[in-house]
């Protein structure tokens, strides 16, 4: 099991990390296949004590169940599609190598925090996919965007890794164990919700927050587009940005008792797949609009969970994984064919150049669009569904959201693919093989696996990912619901031909020019940089030079004020004492000498004068002694 | 029974007389003396770590012999768990650091007979478990580092010398009036640390208070603690490359150990009334020393108030009065030594290339030195916490045991860590990513003696960071029992 974990940094090629990948998967797929076929039975677990102090200890080890064998089925196999892309996308860089060791890094990094039965293991993983994200993001590191963009990425999700990392002390001061079986033994003792598990749940969700670039903390994804585009794929869009969602649905048995914290996910997931979708339709950078679309998704399966859609937010997952790590290598396989530019206004008319890009990026717009009866149909109408009856306005969220949805993704399809190539000067070609293959192959995915979660085959995802301590979560199926939402589709694509279409209808241009408020606020991503930077990074930079300052003058100075004082009174010190003591030894010795001066006139050397002073002496001693004893 | 803890301690000092009669003119000789002597502690420590027993109680290879039996003063040593991971840190860094002065010629002779002798002041620190020996080896650090920083130092060495010395000088006088305090009221009077790890928890509280606070003020000097801390930045910017590793990787252990060893089992309500103040005081050192250290443009200067923030943990972990708390605390002390110790010789070796530390004249340098850029990001994720290394586990468990008592602070030190981040990624940013400065173009990659220096750190902390077990086995047991010792109710 733990050959999942093997890492090879170095010197490794790009076949190298391919093969381990394919080997990870080889070994992931038979597993993950037993487990989801054989209900209840088959759940792995293995674990060992980590450490031990006083009576508590801590445990660390493996868990492969249900959920966990999905998510390993999920990133073997699009990791390894996309690593094989990779090979070619990334052919000639000088560092080639390195590029694939960070990868490989990061999938055994995933593929960690996918089986990991407890919170620690989890966030170790989770912070070492981090630390690979960041690198892959600055991966280009003499562009200067490059790294500020992976600066940017890192801090913001270390904003949720601390709220993570107090939700995991709290949980283990409140539950005692950080391990997901046996939180799920103390939730079942403890069916009432208290303040402190709720706020448990909810600094652990604000780890979900940065990861999966929920809101307030989206603005990082956007900016993560500098990555090369592979990595864009992988890590950006299908794999560890859901780890969030990931995250929740580990710790589902806590949210599932509280509802404060459910209708806070929820609420959470359900502003960020609005939000993002209204951000969208306004950008022209190929890679931001998908960037845009996951939060947007992400959200979407977040606002499930929060709903209680358990089953329904991890298909969702999946069905978005494969097509969006299709969209983004068919995007790549455009900026790699059309000499990497990435504005769409240049683009148009590729479909005749790029026919495969073409075929298999027109399958997954269809996906994510929801048109039945591709993948995206499906799962998005889980979520819907289940939105519909647990909270009527994130169920119009979600609807408005699908309608966006629809129409961003035709507008990207539309401007790239269609009319006729706006800059004529970029003799656009079709990628290798090599990249194409996977693209077919993902297609083929995003597709059909939407099947094993449709009625069709009795809804035998949703079957095959029940865990014991799961609440049951039965929705009645609504043909309204389900209706309303092709409809909307609908509308976004024809809205989206009406504009984009060869024969544009309406001019996309006036109609920002009409609504300039509101286009100009999407096309600024409604400020939230402007805003952090003002609010946040700004006045941080500020204080810690104010406190640089004080440091310097007020900590140090009450220092140097001490040294200094010391060295004053020590010289004050030294007056007094050259003046005072000092002169009183000289006045002492001067009036001795004074003194000497007086006496030294009654030495006469004369003997009169000694045999008079010595008869006047006597003299006195007699009186004296008389005038005593008298 | 052969005396180990007095060979570690003196070995040094051998080496030291060896040198004094050679001519200071045979630089080479006196060099492998000198780096020779300093490495030869290190399988004495690790015969200190075999022999010493953690599951027992109380001090292991004691050395009792007397010396002044009309004051009651005896040469005293022994180990317990939390001392010996102190030598074995010791031991490591000082070799370490002796290969890292491989380049001072400037004065050799005096240079190593400083070293050998700082050393031993170190190692005697760690053993003593009398107080007057403890205090004798305490003073005999101060001298060497004085000239040390004084002599081969910076522009400004002589200020900082001299501020370092006078500071940590004020602080060790109070703490000897602690001592002393200690001595009169023990019945028969006694520096012995046993005796009075015994006796003082049964005395009064205001005298306990007391003589904590006079023993804190000594060791917060040294830790540094905010607000005693501002020497530390002026001598790590002064100091040699070695001297800074020393300083940061040793000497401020010896603070924390000296709060371990003396103030919280010994003074037990002094620990409790105090405990508040430790976690204010450690509170503020997190989020402030962060601060600040982001707005530095000096390498090594971000680095000392780096130090600063992170020994912040250490008082806040042990005002959690829990053993994971305790643990934690007692695991950044060593875990902060290996990336402190790393991250000044990761400076030292930019210095010696580019001779300025500025941080803003740098970029580009991944493309130039990648197995340098690889290391200094290794030491900086290290220190910032990152989940894997050591500095995590250090972090994670003292807020986790800070917590149940001492919630709010542990929240707010979470901008503190937020902030170390930022300012560690800004400092590969503005070193080794972004275009290369064409200043630099001709930089050399770190050699081989420098990478020597840096590897068996880089092992300890990948190491710790995964198997954390391999430190909390040997310090846990004596951890509790000092918890244990601090928990005693007092009338």
């Amino acid at each position: 099991m733990l050959i999942l974990f093997g890492r090879r940094i170095g010197r490794a090629s790009g076949l190298v990390a391919v093969a381990a990948s394919t080997a990870a998967g080889v070994i992931a797929l038979p597993l993950a296949w037993r487990v989801l076929d054989t209900p209840e039975a088959a759940t792995l677990t293995w674990s060992f004590e980590w450490l031990r102090w006083g009576d508590q200890t801590m445990r660390m080890g493996v868990l492969v169940d249900p959920p966990a064998a999905l998510l390993l089925f999920v990133v073997t196999v699009t990791g390894t599609l996309i690593q094989v892309y990779s090979t070619g996308y990334m052919a000639g860089h000088p560092r080639y190598s390195r590029f694939f060791a960070y990868v490989s890094l990061f999938m055994a990094g995933m593929l960690g925090l996918v089986v990991a039965d407890n919170l620690l293991l989890l966030f170790v993983s989770w912070e070492i996919m981090g630390l690979c994200s960041y690198f892959l993001i600055g991966f280009f590191f003499e562009k200067p965007s490059a790294a500020a963009a992976g600066l940017k990425a890192f801090i913001t999700t270390r904003i949720g890794d601390v709220g993570l990392m107090l939700g995991m002390i709290l949980l283990w001061w409140t539950a005692g164990t950080l391990r997901f079986e046996e939180l799920a033994a103390f939730m079942a003792g403890h069916p009432v919700a208290t303040g402190a598990l709720t706020a448990a749940a909810l600094l652990i969700f604000v780890g979900t927050i940065g990861k999966s670039a929920q809101f307030p903390l989206h603005v990082w994804l956007p900016d993560a587009m500098e990555g090369p585009t592979p990595v864009s794929a992988l890590i950006h869009a299908a794999t560890m940005v859901a780890a969030g969602v990931y995250l929740v649905a580990r710790t589902f048995m806590l949210f599932q008792a509280l509802p404060v914290a459910c209708s806070a996910v929820a609420w959470v997931g359900g502003i960020t797949a609005l939000m993002a979708a209204c951000i969208a339709p306004a950008q022209t950078d190929i890679k931001r609009v998908l960037a845009y679309s996951t939060i947007s998704q992400l959200g979407y399966m977040v606002m499930a969970l929060g709903v209680g859609a358990y089953a329904a937010g991890l298909f969702h997952l999946m069905t978005h994984a494969f097509f969006k790590a299709l969209l983004f290598l068919g995007a790549g396989a455009v900026i790699h064919g059309f000499h990497h530019v990435q504005d769409m206004r240049q683009m148009g008319g590729l479909r005749r150049k790029m026919p495969v890009t073409f075929a298999t990026m027109a399958i997954a717009t269809l996906a994510i669009a929801g048109v039945p009866p591709l993948a995206g149909f499906w799962s998005k109408d889980e979520i819907l569904l289940s939105a519909y009856h647990a909270s009527r306005p994130l169920w119009v969220l979600g609807t408005v959201t699908a309608g966006l949805t629809a129409f961003y993704m035709f507008r990207l399809l539309l401007m790239t693919f269609f009319g006729e190539q706006r800059d004529k000067h970029i003799h656009a070609h079709e990628s290798p093989a090599v990249m194409t293959i996977p693209l077919v192959i993902l297609a083929v995915f995003a597709a059909l696996a939407g099947l094993p979660g449709s009625p069709w085959m009795g809804m035998w995802l949703q079957r095959a990912l029940h865990v014991p301590w799961l609440h049951p979560h039965e929705v009645e199926p609504s043909r309204f619901v389900m209706g309303l939402s092709v409809l909307v589709a609908g509308a976004g694509i024809g809205a989206a031909a009406l504009m984009y279409g060869p024969r544009p209808v309406i001019s996309p241009a006036r109609l920002a020019e009409r609504f300039a408020p509101v286009h100009r606020a999407s096309l600024n991503k409604f400020y939230f940089d402007e805003l952090y930077l003002a609010a946040v990074v700004n006045p941080a930079k500020r204080l810690a030079a104010a406190l640089w300052r004080t440091d310097q003058r007020l900590v140090d100075g009450a220092v140097n004020g001490a040294g200094l004082s010391a060295w004053l009174s020590a010289k004050a010190q030294g007056l007094f004492d050259k003046w005072v003591v000092d002169g009183l030894v000289n006045l002492a010795g001067a009036i001795v000498h004074a003194a000497s001066a007086v006496t030294r006139r009654a030495q006469t050397g004369l003997v009169e004068n000694y045999m008079l002073m010595a008869a006047t002496g006597v003299l006195a001693l007699a009186y004296f002694t008389w005038w005593n004893t008298g | 029974m052969i005396p180990w803890l007095t060979l570690v301690t003196f070995t040094p000092l051998a080496g030291l007389v060896l040198i004094l009669p050679v001519s200071g003119q045979r630089v080479s000789l006196i060099r492998g003396l000198g780096v020779l002597f300093s490495f030869l502690p290190v399988p004495l420590s690790l015969v200190i770590l075999q022999a010493h027993d953690p599951q027992l109680p109380g001090f292991q290879l004691v050395e009792r012999v007397a010396w002044i039996p009309a004051l009651g003063i005896e040469y005293h040593l022994g180990v317990d768990g939390i001392s010996v991971p102190m030598v074995l840190l010791t031991a490591l860094l000082s070799a370490l650091a002796a290969l890292a002065s491989w380049n001072i010629t400037e004065r050799a002779k005096e240079y190593w007979v400083f070293y050998l002798l700082l050393q031993v002041g170190m190692f005697g620190t760690f053993v003593a478990i009398d107080l007057f020996v403890f205090y004798i080896f305490w003073e005999i650090v101060l001298v060497p580092m004085y000239f040390l920083i004084g002599i081969w130092g910076g522009p400004r060495r002589q200020y900082a010398a001299i501020k370092f010395f006078l500071y940590t000088l004020a602080g060790s006088v109070v703490m000897l009036l602690g001592f002393l305090a200690l001595y009169f009221a023990s019945e028969p009077h006694t520096l012995s640390i046993p005796a009075l790890l015994e006796q003082m928890p049964r005395t009064g509280r205001t005298f306990q208070c007391a003589v904590f606070i006079a023993l804190f003020l000594g060791f917060a000097v040294k830790v540094p603690v905010f607000p005693f801390h501002t020497w530390l930045p002026d001598a790590h910017v002064e100091a040699p490359t070695p001297i800074s590793v020393i300083l940061a990787g040793v000497l401020l252990k010896m603070g924390t150990y000296g709060i371990f060893r003396l103030c919280y089992p010994m003074l037990p309500a002094g620990a409790q009334e105090f405990g508040l103040l430790f976690a204010v005081l450690g509170t503020v050192a997190i989020v402030y020393a962060a601060f600040v250290a982001m707005a530095q443009r000096d390498f090594k200067k971000l680095v000392a108030y780096s130090s600063v923030s992170h020994m912040g943990f250490v008082l806040l972990g042990m005002a959690g009065f829990t053993l994971a708390g305790m643990s934690g605390a007692y695991f950044q002390t060593f875990s902060h030594g290996i990336l402190s110790g790393a991250m000044f010789l990761v400076v030292g070796v930019l210095y010696d290339r580019a001779h300025t530390r500025d941080l803003d004249a740098f970029g580009g340098l991944m493309a130039r030195m990648p197995v340098y850029g690889g290391l200094l990001i290794l030491f900086s994720l290290g220190s910032l916490g990152l989940p894997g290394l050591s500095g995590f586990i250090a972090e994670f468990f003292s807020l986790l045991g800070a917590w149940q008592l001492r919630m709010p602070f542990v929240i707010v030190s979470g901008i503190g860590i937020v902030i170390t981040a930022a300012f560690m990624l800004l400092v590969f940013q503005r070193v080794l990513l972004g275009p290369l400065n064409p200043r630099w173009a001709h930089l050399p990659e770190i050699g081989p003696r420098e990478v020597l220096t840096l590897v068996p750190l880089a092992v300890i902390t990948v190491a710790l960071g995964l198997m954390p077990w391999l430190l909390t086995e040997i310090t846990d047991p004596a951890l509790d029992a000092i918890l244990r010792a601090s928990q005693v109710p007092v009338p």
